[in-house]
């Protein structure tokens, strides 16, 4: 974009005097990069960006943190995960304070990791938590790939695998206030940017399928807000719009699309703070359950404190702030809520980057 | 001593095992007259002003693209006390060596650590070495005294309204080197672990008004900044186009969803000088062997106490806190 393309951008973006507008950033790392770049605070009073339910710990109920924290206690288990999962709370402790009282839990960079872990001790059993988006699914079936054929058989999943579009058509129907959505840059990666073209349709709100760099950032919010107006004002119908060319197409990746559909299917999830969504999650198919570490019973999902708001902020319907233990009791040191944990969790985000709106 | 030696408890047995280990490796490396003498205590000269403080280091990998944990030893205690305007002179090296590690890689170790000790100009005067159970493991402790010159003061508390803010390079090698090298990524990026003493003397030296240093270290420019803000109760604004970061660090981070603001330096400092000695200042940084892409970031205001922002290249205001947690790469 020139110069004075942003410029025109910016000023639209600040002078925009009509009834308010909420849009809602799908994934937590857009939510990390509109903080970075200071975007929220380009916007006039009445633009809103609302922080959704995609950051993939943050929408992780406590049972199955909890599983796997009963799971690095058995003996010759090791629990390995990535990295910020770890210190997600479970109905009363995280993965982290387990390792600390004595847990087996292995921290890695890369799911592959966990086979030469399971080579070098092959008397140990290496269950992997398996979370994620649409954007971490072929990661997992990549692994369950060199695990078939490599004849690996002492490592497997706790699958809590999550889908967009159902939780999507969950806010949409749930009468959340959303106008439209910046939809995931990196799901789209994968799945299409098509795969959002239904929801627009039902629900005749705007997608833009957006990039993580400022600019193009920029431009797909300012995209978001001004394709409400523009249907608001001149009826003109809601699509999705591809803000990301470089990376997103409108098919997606096809192999890795196979590849997760050769090991999982869809089943109903549950998600933190939410509840059951239907035909949200994914789980490992029939024929490759020896490598399922008994995801299926995973339905309990507590609050640690009661008082914690991480479900009415993933659905956007409270801000951080407005949670009465932001900053005093809750803190990303003591997070008392998923939301708080990982940095591309919305509280996480607020506290660091003293963000009110 | 060979290549395949490791080294078992009775290296920390006091006895003739760790005689040895001494005379062989720490004293050969280190000889100096004040730590020939053996003595219990170094007894040395001194001046009416010192700085001194201390400074643990644990690394893994103990080698890494850049350096090791014998030139991170010497420099992450020297630059402390070069951010106090301290001329640096000695240093006790208090090595903790785990059962099981290869000797050949002690004494590369050693000997790094005593060539960045020379480089720093730095005397090791007293030392100590001790033998835990482990699994091959190292943990040195180094302990520096520096002479402060009477005119300098340099403190956190000293940044004043106006001063320009300089670094004196790109952000985030250190920590973004180590991180590939534990995760097995293939890059070209090297640790910045260097002794600053150069360009802190080029400053001193031609009279740059230089109110306070930090070097960058773990936390990152982000936590060092909110902390000086608070420390001195101003504001640190910074313009992000002008922050000098690698592109290949940069698309690390972005990969790892990681931030470069956050990342450590092990060979970096940020400056507060008097604004009409700024591009001299960064000049002279620029001139020093570890002061590449010097620049200038920023300036201080009085806007707001204790707080430090960034204005992006949109034009947005990215506030900055300190580091919460550890930093760790995310799922997605």
């Amino acid at each position: 974009m020139t110069d004075h393309q942003i410029t025109k951008i910016k000023t639209w973006l600040a002078a925009y005097d009509g009834p308010d507008i909420s849009i809602m950033e799908v994934c937590g790392s857009h939510t990390a990069a509109i903080s970075k770049y200071g975007i929220s605070g380009l916007l006039s009073d009445k633009l809103h960006l609302i922080s959704g339910p995609g950051c993939p710990v943050c929408v992780t109920p406590t049972g199955y943190i909890d599983r796997l924290i009963a799971l690095s206690l058995e003996k010759d288990t090791t629990v390995v995960t990535f990295g910020d999962l770890i210190r997600v709370p479970g109905q009363r402790k995280s993965l982290a304070e387990a390792k600390g009282e004595g847990a087996s839990v292995e921290m890695v960079y890369a799911p592959t990791d966990i086979v030469r872990l399971a080579k070098e001790h092959p008397q140990s059993r290496f269950v992997f938590a398996a979370v994620g988006f649409e954007t971490t699914a072929p990661v997992y079936a990549m692994l369950l790939e060199q695990l078939v054929a490599e004849q690996v058989s002492n490592v497997q999943l706790l699958t809590a695998l999550k889908t967009m579009p159902p939780v999507i058509s969950w806010l949409c129907e749930h009468g959340s206030g959303i106008d439209g959505f910046l939809a995931p840059g990196h799901v789209a990666a994968v799945t299409g940017a098509d795969l959002f073209v239904p929801l627009a349709e039902k629900y005749r709100v705007p997608f833009g399928v957006a990039g993580f760099g400022a600019e193009e950032l920029l431009l797909a919010v300012y995209g978001v807000f001004y394709a409400v107006v523009q249907y608001r004002d001149r009826g003109v119908v809601p699509s999705v719009k591809n803000y990301y060319p470089s990376v997103v197409c409108a098919q997606g990746n096809q192999r890795a699309k196979e590849l997760v559909e050769k090991y999982f299917e869809p089943c109903d999830a549950l998600w933190r703070g939410i509840g059951v969504i239907e035909g949200s999650g994914r789980r490992l198919r029939a024929e490759y359950a020896c490598f399922d570490a008994g995801s299926d019973q995973l339905m309990e999902d507590h609050k640690k404190n009661p008082a914690c708001c991480c479900d009415r902020v993933l659905l956007g319907r409270v801000l951080p702030g407005e949670c009465p233990l932001f900053e005093s009791v809750c803190t990303p040191m003591n997070p008392q809520g998923a939301c708080m944990v990982s940095e591309e969790g919305s509280c996480h985000q607020y506290l660091m980057y003293h963000r009110e709106r | 001593m060979s290549q395949e030696k490791k080294i078992t408890m009775a290296h920390g047995s006091g006895g003739r095992a760790t005689n040895d280990l001494i005379r062989e490796i720490f004293a050969q490396a280190f000889t100096n007259p004040v730590l020939d003498a053996m003595e219990d205590a170094a007894v040395v000269p001194g001046n009416e002003k010192i700085a001194f403080t201390t400074d643990s280091f644990v690394v893994e990998p103990l080698e890494f693209p850049g350096g090791d944990i014998g030139r991170l030893s010497v420099c992450g205690t020297v630059n402390d006390l070069l951010m106090r305007g301290a001329v640096p002179k000695y240093l006790t090296c208090g090595f903790v060596l785990q059962e099981g590690l290869d000797i050949g890689l002690l004494e590369r170790i050693v000997k790094s650590l005593a060539a960045t000790a020379r480089e720093a100009g730095v005397e090791v005067v007293a030392g100590d070495t001790k033998v835990v159970e482990g699994n091959g493991g190292l943990i040195i402790n180094t302990a520096g005294v520096g002479f402060v010159p009477e005119n300098v003061c340099i403190s956190a508390s000293n940044c004043r309204v106006g001063d320009a803010i300089l670094v004196s390079g790109n952000l985030g090698d250190h920590h973004a080197a180590i991180l590939s090298r534990r995760m097995g990524i293939s890059n070209t990026i090297e640790s910045d672990c260097a002794p600053l003493g150069e360009m802190v003397g080029a400053l001193l030296q031609a009279g740059i008004r230089l109110h306070c240093l930090r070097d960058i270290t773990r936390g990152g420019l982000g936590t060092v900044l909110k902390e000086l803000a608070e420390a001195s109760q101003v504001t640190m604004a910074l313009d992000e186009t002008r922050l000098p970061i690698d592109v290949q660090v940069r698309d690390f981070c972005g990969l790892m969803g990681l931030d470069p603001m956050y990342m450590g330096n092990e060979g970096k400092l940020v400056a507060f000088v008097a604004p009409e000695d700024a591009v001299r200042a960064c000049e002279l940084i620029s001139s020093c062997a570890y002061g590449n892409n010097a620049t200038i970031i920023g300036a201080v205001t009085d806007e707001k106490s204790g707080e430090a922002y960034v204005n992006t290249s949109i034009g947005g205001k990215r506030v900055l806190d300190v580091l919460f947690g550890e930093g760790l790469p995310r799922i997605c």
